[in-house]
């Protein structure tokens, strides 16, 4: 071989070397993107799922409640006033403070605390007239100072926590009045536009509903229609013609299922606005041809061996497809349908177009409640300025994550436990 | 009122089922029976319920505008527009249902109470008709079930009508769309002229935000320009392909030619996660990394970058574009014949001259086709952009300075409560056709050159 083959074939060797290298660099970047993305997330994230509480202790005072009555009911309780309790029992922590800077303190814990002083001694009656210590829900500014997210160093005029605040946050932290536990109120409450209050309840129960809507509207026509499609239209310009419709329908974009949503559901047909109900609909013409194209993916993998034996039997046409043809298509279908519904949960531009983006502070215990979703609880948390709630969001992102991840894996089990190889 | 009708519509069709399935029973006995018993049931059950159903939804469709018509025959000779009727008639409306807080007049009152009577005449018209047409078609079936006569054909063609109407349901969504869209686009339209809608090249809607008396069609010529909006859906479109090309298409190469099994099994759907993330947690990204990120990248370059640029959005759509690209050139290329490969092998070409000269050739419409689609998915995609480019629709092709894209622009006018018949709102609607054209145009390419492709090797 002489040396100028030589020199050809290594270079077309390295071309090829440096070919694969390509390849390899090109999925590599692909799996670190995710990666990146996963570690941003929860890195973020996994604090929110604690919640800082401040110590102190409270006189239930019965002159401060303005309660007369010698064994006070359930509804002198109810109706006493807290104001004082509570502003004492934060007070307290520095009795040297001079009464006109009072407010330092109180901005340490939520706006609601005066609340749950009412909440602890409405539990507890016989506390009335004693001290006792009670947790009080720390501000969402100290919440990020004890997750350590809040950068300390920076000049106090540009700090939401001055230096007061810090001084007597780091006095509770050494006495161990500070606590950490883990945060229920972010599964039980609803939205607020307090971070340390924030919730994820009123949004969940709203993705609840829609997709519930959605599966309820979806399901059934889009099954009906493949069985039609697959099993009796005849082959002619019209069935080819709704066909096309259907691939079509698939690829459009989301949005402009919103502004169907918006100009025929709440203009015309004059449904509530801001309700699961209107964005479950919206969402299931969204779904309904991915649904469809499933469903009739799965009735053709039915063999015709199938068909022909129950023809032979003498069933009709309708018979061999309601008893055989279409139970078996069943799981393939089903996790089609699973499949289509993650998509639609992830959905958030047609639902803010039909409304879905209003300020709810409430759980909806109906569909045509007003509420939110978690994609859009995501949309509106990332939209506030508060620092608080950008691991607020990136912990709705987990749920909504796990929501998802657990829908898949419903439809991979789905698939493999009872779909029929056929071979 | 019409849920109780349709409850026992629905109860009453329960009901006959079992009815009819009895009545087979008594017949067996004495005779022999055309189909299975169950067969007598549905029979009854399918008359009972369908054309009360029907005539029950064309009443629901149809009252409202005969109701209209008749209140506002009283304005015939007041020589009123058509906005004008229609706002009499929303006063009309709220007065009945006690809601009205504005100034009350006399002919109001009395088109209220004509209104009032008029639905009272009409529902109990709609009772007495259901029932009426509720007891006419059960003895109608009955007779035939007492007669004996066929009871499966009846009953499956009836089935089959019903899977027929639900194959419709796609159709009617493809109408639903376009009617909604066109509706209030030509309403726009004819307010702003579509040759200034599409060749404006300034796009300010809020400038035209009028509470009371008509906009200055002045202003508007100038306002709905939307070129502006065209180039940044098209110019993050194309970073987002810039990103999503390469990466896509040489993991995709990867995977099909090189990959072992062990690889393809799990990367592959590693990667197709990437499309399964919710769009709105990739704008969160977005806009609290990649954004400021950039910034800083570029202020350390000495560049001025804006927090919110065309860069980090059409990025972050790169990403998420990177498996629609990749699974789909993937499985074009397994499918290119084994044949096509040996063959190169056998004239002593290496893998990657068999891949760039034989394969990729073979393969490029259904790559085409893939990267097509992946183009129509970015340009539809809203949230990214909404959350992680401006919301200002700059005409720029500098990828540093934030731009707006159709998507972006349609949720800025439509978030929050929407006056409808405002040519903001309106607005919304064109560019919503927009959108619709330009996706279903790119669709249909892709779709028919992967058909096409399809066939040459089946």
């Amino acid at each position: 071989m002489n040396s100028f083959k030589k020199n050809l074939l290594k270079k077309r060797y390295n071309a090829e070397r440096r070919f694969q290298w390509y390849g390899k660099i090109a999925i590599g970047l692909a799996l670190s993107f995710l990666a990146v993305f996963m570690f941003q997330i929860f890195s973020k994230g996994y604090s929110a799922f604690q919640k800082t509480w401040i110590v102190t202790e409270v006189h239930y005072d019965k002159e401060l409640l303005l309660i007369d009555a010698e064994s006070p009911s359930k509804d002198d309780l109810e109706n006493a006033d807290y104001y004082d309790v509570a502003y004492k029992a934060m007070t307290s922590l520095d009795p040297g403070l001079p009464e006109e800077e009072d407010r330092q303190l109180i901005q340490m814990v939520s706006y609601k605390y005066e609340a749950e002083v009412k909440d602890l001694l409405l539990k507890n009656p016989d506390y009335l007239g004693k001290i006792v210590s009670i947790k009080l829900t720390a501000s969402d500014d100290v919440d990020q100072v004890h997750k350590g997210n809040y950068p300390r160093d920076i000049p106090e005029e540009n700090r939401r926590v001055n230096d007061y605040q810090l001084q007597i946050y780091d006095m509770l932290n050494e006495r161990g009045d500070i606590l950490s536990e883990f945060n229920i109120s972010f599964f039980t409450s609803p939205d607020s536009r307090e971070a340390e209050l924030a919730g994820i309840a009123s949004s969940f129960m709203g993705t609840v509903f829609s997709i519930l809507v959605c599966l309820a509207f979806s399901f059934p026509v889009a099954v009906l229609a493949a069985i039609y499609l697959e099993e009796f239209a005849p082959k002619n310009k019209f069935t080819d013609f709704i066909e096309v419709n259907i691939n079509n329908l698939a690829a459009v974009p989301s949005i402009v299922f919103g502004l169907l949503g918006l100009g025929v559901l709440l203009a015309v047909f004059n449904l509530p606005r801001s309700t699961p109900l209107v964005g479950g609909i919206t969402l299931s013409l969204m779904t309904l041809p991915t649904i469809i194209i499933a469903a009739r993916a799965s009735l053709k993998a039915v063999p015709p061996s199938i068909r022909e034996a129950a023809l032979a039997m003498g069933a009709s046409n309708m018979q061999t497809t309601m008893h055989h043809t279409v139970p078996l298509s069943m799981p393939g279908t089903l996790s089609g349908t699973i499949i289509g519904l993650a998509q639609a949960l992830g959905e958030t531009a047609p639902l803010i177009l039909i409304g879905m983006v209003a300020f709810v502070n409430t759980i909806p215990g109906t569909p045509v409640d007003p509420a939110a979703s978690l994609p859009v609880q995501i949309y509106i948390w990332s939209e506030s300025a508060e620092r608080g709630f950008v691991e607020k969001v990136s912990a709705c992102i987990m749920v909504l994550l796990a929501f998802l991840i657990l829908m898949n894996l419903a439809a991979q089990i789905v698939r493999h436990k009872f779909e029929k190889k056929w071979s | 009122m019409n849920l109780i009708l349709v409850t026992f519509i629905i109860l009453l069709a329960f009901t006959s089922y079992y009815f009819g399935r009895k009545k087979a029973l008594v017949i067996q006995s004495s005779q022999r029976l055309t189909a299975l018993p169950k067969f007598y049931g549905y029979y009854l059950a399918a008359w009972c319920a369908a054309p009360a159903l029907i005539i029950f939804a064309l009443w629901s469709v149809f009252e409202p505008s005969i109701v209209k018509t008749f209140i506002l025959q009283d304005y015939t000779d007041q020589n009123l527009t058509k906005n004008e009727l229609q706002l009499i008639y929303t006063k009309v409306k709220a007065l009945a249902a006690g809601t009205y807080t504005g100034n009350i007049t006399n002919f109001l009152d009395e088109s209220a109470n004509k209104y009032i009577q008029l639905k009272g005449i009409a529902n109990s018209a709609k009772v007495a008709i259901i029932l009426a047409i509720l007891i006419f078609s059960l003895s109608f079936a009955y007779r035939s079930v007492q007669k004996n006569d066929r009871m499966r054909e009846p009953v499956e063609i009836f089935l089959k009508w019903v899977l027929f109407v639900a194959s419709l349901g796609a159709v009617l969504v493809t109408i639903g769309i376009v009617f909604s869209l066109l509706f209030e686009a030509i309403r726009f339209f004819q307010a702003v002229k579509i040759f200034d809608f599409i060749f404006g090249t300034h796009w300010y809607p809020a400038k035209t935000f009028v509470r009371d008396g008509q906009p200055d069609p002045e202003l508007m010529k100038d306002a709905f320009g939307a070129v502006p909006l065209f180039a940044g859906t098209f110019f993050i479109a194309f970073i987002a392909m810039c990103v999503a090309i390469p990466i896509g298409l040489l993991s995709g190469i990867y995977l099909s030619e090189y990959a072992g099994r062990g690889v393809r099994k799990y990367a592959k759907p590693i990667i197709e996660i990437l499309a399964g993330i919710p769009t709105v947690v990739y704008g969160f990204f977005a806009a609290l990394t990649v954004g400021p990120f950039v910034k800083e990248i570029g202020n350390a370059m000495g560049l001025e970058v804006s927090a919110e640029s065309a860069l980090a959005a059409g990025a972050v759509m790169g990403v998420m574009i990177i498996p629609f690209i990749s699974s789909l050139s993937d499985d074009v290329m397994t499918a290119v014949p084994q044949n096509l490969r040996d063959g190169s092998y056998a004239m002593g070409a290496t893998k990657s001259e068999t891949v760039k000269k034989v394969i990729f050739p073979a393969a490029l419409p259904g790559i085409v086709g893939s990267i097509l689609l992946a183009v129509s998915r970015a340009v539809g995609e809203t949230m990214i952009v909404v959350m992680a480019s401006g919301l200002a629709a700059n005409l720029t092709m500098n990828p540093l300075e934030s731009t707006s894209t159709i998507t972006a622009q349609i949720v800025v006018i439509l978030i929050g409560d929407q006056q409808f018949g405002d040519p903001k709102t309106q607005s919304a609607f064109a560019l919503g056709i927009s959108l619709f054209i330009v996706t279903l145009f790119l669709n249909v390419i892709a779709l028919s050159v992967v058909k096409k492709y399809r066939e040459k090797y089946e």
